[in-house]
């Protein structure tokens, strides 16, 4: 399954009850504001950095670099353009968006 | 693959209409199929051809029509949400039109892939 | 209702639909206009599980009032929802707890779900719609 976040971990809980219900296994793409989580010393940064060990944790590229953000990405943190969005949406047999 | 679109809040006020037109236009570019993308809560707004942004701005309505009329995407927007925010079939802009609930839910029965852009 | 309960997309496909309530009624306007897709779902007669996670377990409050705010006092319908064949509905414990209620609180009878159950239902669905 995909999870998409969309909003600031600092903010609202979205990303915390996401990494809370995703199966083992699973992909979690940010995009909007939900970006700052996957970036270098951020309150969420040690959040995404446990989580790594069971899901696989995405950032959108453009929301990244609207944001001044693209040199702070997180290790192991995988960006992805709008196809790479396009493409995990397509491999992953359903999605489910944070809202 | 067949890919739904439901759109949850209007265009400026938040990011999500642009995230989802760029998802639709570049999934059309990878050969994917968008057949119809649904207009829901305040995502009603993206429907007026009222709107009328600066010059140096983006015009998000615009922009929904004309990937709606390259690539025949129906643009749905939904009959309640329409009706309590003020949005009536002589305010739509080219490529919308008003229908029901019902659109959305055929869209999950009948697409791929549902993918929601909200707040 | 006899209207809806005919809807049919003519495929006969059943899909898994599940509804993840996660904010509050009345703040803002998703609770209650996530409910009327939930019945048109119903009427199509899929397969609908309605889950109410963070905030969303404020939605399903005894003794809601909203006279005072003069708005829509929506809650009655989660007690109408078997009526629409609609009966599974599920509450996440981790939240129900983290905002100090039980199930007592809640106007309808829910089937509360642990972390783990909530993840496995969730990964089942068809298409997840979060209201």
């Amino acid at each position: 399954m995909l999870h998409i976040v969309n909003k600031s971990a600092t903010e609202r809980s979205s990303l915390e009850s996401c990494l809370r219900l995703a199966t083992k296994g699973s992909a979690v793409l940010l995009i909007e504001d939900a970006v700052y989580a996957a970036t270098k010393g951020g309150a969420a940064a040690a959040k995404i950095q446990a989580a790594q060990a069971d899901l696989k944790i995405y950032a959108l590229g453009p929301d990244l670099a609207a944001r001044g953000m693209a040199g702070r990405v997180l290790d192991g943190v995988n960006v992805v353009d709008y196809g790479g969005f396009v493409d995990l949406v397509a491999e992953h047999s359903n999605c489910q968006s944070w809202l | 693959m067949q890919f739904g679109i439901l759109v949850n809040e209007g265009p400026y006020n938040h990011q999500a209409s642009d995230s989802a037109y760029l998802f639709a236009r570049t999934a059309i570019e990878k050969g994917h199929k968008v057949p119809r993308i649904f207009f829901y809560h305040d995502g009603v707004n993206n429907s007026t051809r009222m709107a009328e942004p600066p010059q140096d701005d983006r015009n998000v309505t615009a922009r929904w029509s004309k990937l709606a009329e390259e690539h025949g995407i129906d643009l749905v927007v939904c009959v309640a949400a329409a009706l309590r925010r003020g949005i009536k079939d002589e305010l739509l802009a080219p490529g919308f039109r008003i229908s029901g609930l019902g659109q959305l839910v055929e869209m999950g029965i009948q697409y791929d892939r549902l993918v929601t852009f909200g707040d | 209702m006899s209207d809806m309960d005919m809807e049919d997309d003519g495929s006969g496909i059943v899909k898994k639909f599940m509804f993840l309530n996660r904010k509050a009624p009345h703040g803002t306007v998703y609770a209650l206009e996530g409910l009327e897709v939930v019945l048109i779902t119903a009427a199509f007669d899929q397969d609908v599980s309605l889950v109410f996670t963070d905030d969303g377990v404020y939605q399903l409050m005894k003794g809601i009032d909203t006279k005072g705010i003069e708005v829509k006092d929506f809650s009655k319908t989660y007690r109408a929802l078997e009526g629409y064949d609609i009966e599974k509905l599920y509450v996440d414990r981790t939240s129900m707890e983290a905002r100090g209620l039980t199930e007592d609180d809640l106007i309808v009878d829910v089937t509360v779900m642990s972390d783990d159950e909530m993840k496995n239902l969730m990964a089942e669905q068809d298409v997840v719609i979060s209201f």
